[in-house]
């Protein structure tokens, strides 16, 4: 889109500059934004946005990158039990990948002008969200190949239009993120379906799993549409493509198949294809159960949280410890290290 | 004699190939364990990328032994033959830190004279040495930062180096099948402590560097109370379903 800076977007300030000038001035930005969004142009950092916009953006590209950071603890449950070594080096490399997903996107929160160290406090102290589905446990290591096959399945339905998100940075670190997030649920699907074709006691395990994360998968696509506060003016914005109500629809299409080639059932009763709809239908959701979940009643939200404080907490002293030195060692540009 | 050369150097290698592949599984596994609570998001990159690459390693030369899993979730702790500095619980990243700078020292001068013979270990100590190089890095670069960073972060690496001292004597006890000069890599071991320690105003620990027990330590099956506990764990879930594949 046409650079309008922010460097040229401020008030005035100049005596004599009326507020019907102002008023025109930001008319005028808010037509080249409007025009740039609606070519499906990108939106740089540096370009004049609505506050709105901005804010809106940091308040998703946020949740997102604390659901990384909170989604690492449910799997790390598993790694120093991981059945083989095949899949404990599998493990290790997703919960590695989904730290690395916390850093792009807390990067592109930064190009917004909001730091990693304001969110990670927004974040401990309970005033940002992070995705509600890491509030259940892990109980078994079938749990394992349940997140990776459901709730990385329902991440990349609704990740996957953020690819062509209007903001470039955010759209940009998503198309990295994705192509990561496929092969987590790729190796989620054959993990189950290991088990799932496994001993009696595995394929029962795998079973359980199935039936525990299921609804919680169906709700990570948020509200119903009607009761979706956000959707409509991302739409407008195209930070978001589609209502919550189409990617649930979309992913429960693509599970339900899967499903049958794992040999397992899900636990919708409801659950049948409609010819006339060209989708499958499925049951009512649970929203009551959301809800406690969002609001801090989930089976772990206070494990998630405590484990992420503590750790930001002990960590305090090396986090500390790496300023003071870099402040030791700025002038001379040695850091210590040996010259050669 | 009833053994050929060529299987008693089999033989040999296959011992060597075992307290190698334990090192390097006991280790990543010990590093795993910081999964979620590492002191910084880039640590959590970091700390998981060197866990994967000795995972890698440990694989590989298990794998030279027999089956990588059998090995790794069916033996009992006394048939381990990992040195007892990498089982050494995580402690605080101090303790992890130190144990890494102790550690990927000498397995960077171990893959790098492998690494030039034309040994068994040859091609993947070849491979292993440049990972590990960036190990030793990493390892080194925190040193510096913790020992001259803060008053409360120079204690804590100094007690971290302190405690752990006493376990990297066993580094450089001959192993059957392994041929290397371990004189000559313990001397630039300690001139490499020596070095870095100094420019991080850390002090060279004084005390002993192995323990008093005649019976031996980790290269002869004799672990550290911790490491039963965390095989424990390891081997659970693996144990619990005979005959399952995963």
């Amino acid at each position: 889109m046409t650079a309008v800076t922010a460097d040229t977007a401020g008030t005035t300030g100049v005596p004599g500059v009326s507020d019907a000038a102002v008023a025109a001035e930001q008319a005028a930005h808010e037509a080249v934004f409007d025009a740039a969004v609606a070519a499906e142009e990108r939106i740089e950092p540096r370009d004049w946005m609505p506050e709105a916009y901005r804010a809106s953006l940091v308040r998703q590209i946020a949740q997102h990158a604390h659901s990384e950071i909170i989604g690492m603890q449910p799997e790390a449950n598993w790694i120093t039990r991981a059945p083989s070594l095949r899949r404990k080096a599998i493990l290790m490399a997703k919960v590695q990948d989904e730290a690395g997903h916390g850093l792009y996107l807390y990067s592109a929160a930064e190009t917004l002008g909001t730091s990693r160290d304001e969110l990670l406090d927004k974040l401990h102290s309970g005033r940002q969200k992070y995705s509600s589905i890491f509030n259940y446990p892990t109980l078994t290591w079938a749990d394992v190949g349940a997140i990776g096959w459901l709730v990385d399945g329902a991440a990349i339905t609704n990740q996957v239009p953020i690819c062509r998100c209007s903001y470039g940075p955010y759209a940009r670190a998503m198309v990295r993120v994705c192509k990561e997030e496929s092969f987590h649920q790729r190796q989620g699907f054959e993990a189950l379906l290991a088990l799932s074709q496994g001993t009696e006691a595995q394929h029962a395990m795998a079973q359980d799993a199935v039936d525990r994360w299921w609804w919680p998968s169906l709700m990570m696509f948020g509200p119903p549409d009607d009761e979706s506060t956000h959707t409509a003016q991302a739409m407008a914005w195209k930070i978001k493509r589609h209502t919550n109500d189409e990617l649930r629809q979309r992913f429960v299409d693509i599970a339900v198949p899967q499903a049958e080639a794992l040999g397992l059932t899900l636990p919708d009763p409801d659950l049948r294809w409609n010819e006339e709809r060209g989708h499958y239908d499925f049951g009512a959701i649970d929203w009551t159960e959301f809800w406690d979940v969002l609001k801090g009643n989930g089976p772990c939200n206070d494990q998630r949280l405590s484990k992420r404080r503590q750790a930001h907490e002990d960590g305090a002293w090396v986090r500390e410890a790496a300023a003071a030195h870099a402040e030791k060692h700025k002038h001379t540009g040695k850091h210590g290290e040996a010259q050669a | 004699m009833s053994s050929t050369p060529d299987t008693h150097e089999a033989a040999t290698s296959t011992g060597a190939a075992l307290a190698l592949g334990d090192d390097a599984l006991i280790l990543s596994h010990r590093l795993g364990e910081w999964a979620g609570s590492a002191p910084v998001l880039e640590e959590e990159v970091a700390l998981a990328n060197i866990a994967l690459d000795l995972l890698g390693q440990a694989r590989v030369l298990l794998s030279l032994v027999g089956d990588e899993d059998e090995l790794a979730y069916l033996r009992e702790e006394r048939s381990f033959r990992n040195v007892q500095l990498v089982e050494q619980p995580n402690g605080d990243f101090a303790h992890t830190i130190a144990r890494q700078l102790y550690f990927s020292t000498y397995q960077h001068l171990l893959y790098g004279q492998l690494a030039s013979g034309d040994g068994p270990f040859a091609g993947l100590a070849a491979k292993a040495v440049k990972e590990v190089a960036y190990h030793r890095d990493h390892a080194e670069h925190w040193t510096l930062r913790l020992g001259d960073g803060t008053t409360e972060s120079h204690e804590r690496m100094q007690r971290a180096c302190d405690a752990l001292w006493r376990y990297t004597g066993e580094l450089f006890q001959p192993v059957e099948g392994l041929d290397v000069d371990h004189a000559a890599m313990e001397s630039a071991w300690l001139a490499s402590m020596t070095d870095i320690l100094g420019r991080a105003t850390l002090t060279v620990p004084s005390g002993p560097r192995t323990g008093a027990w005649a019976a031996g330590a980790g290269r002869q099956g004799l672990h550290t109370e911790p490491f039963g506990r965390m095989i424990a764990e390891m081997q659970h879930l693996h144990r619990s379903h005979p005959g399952a594949t995963w």
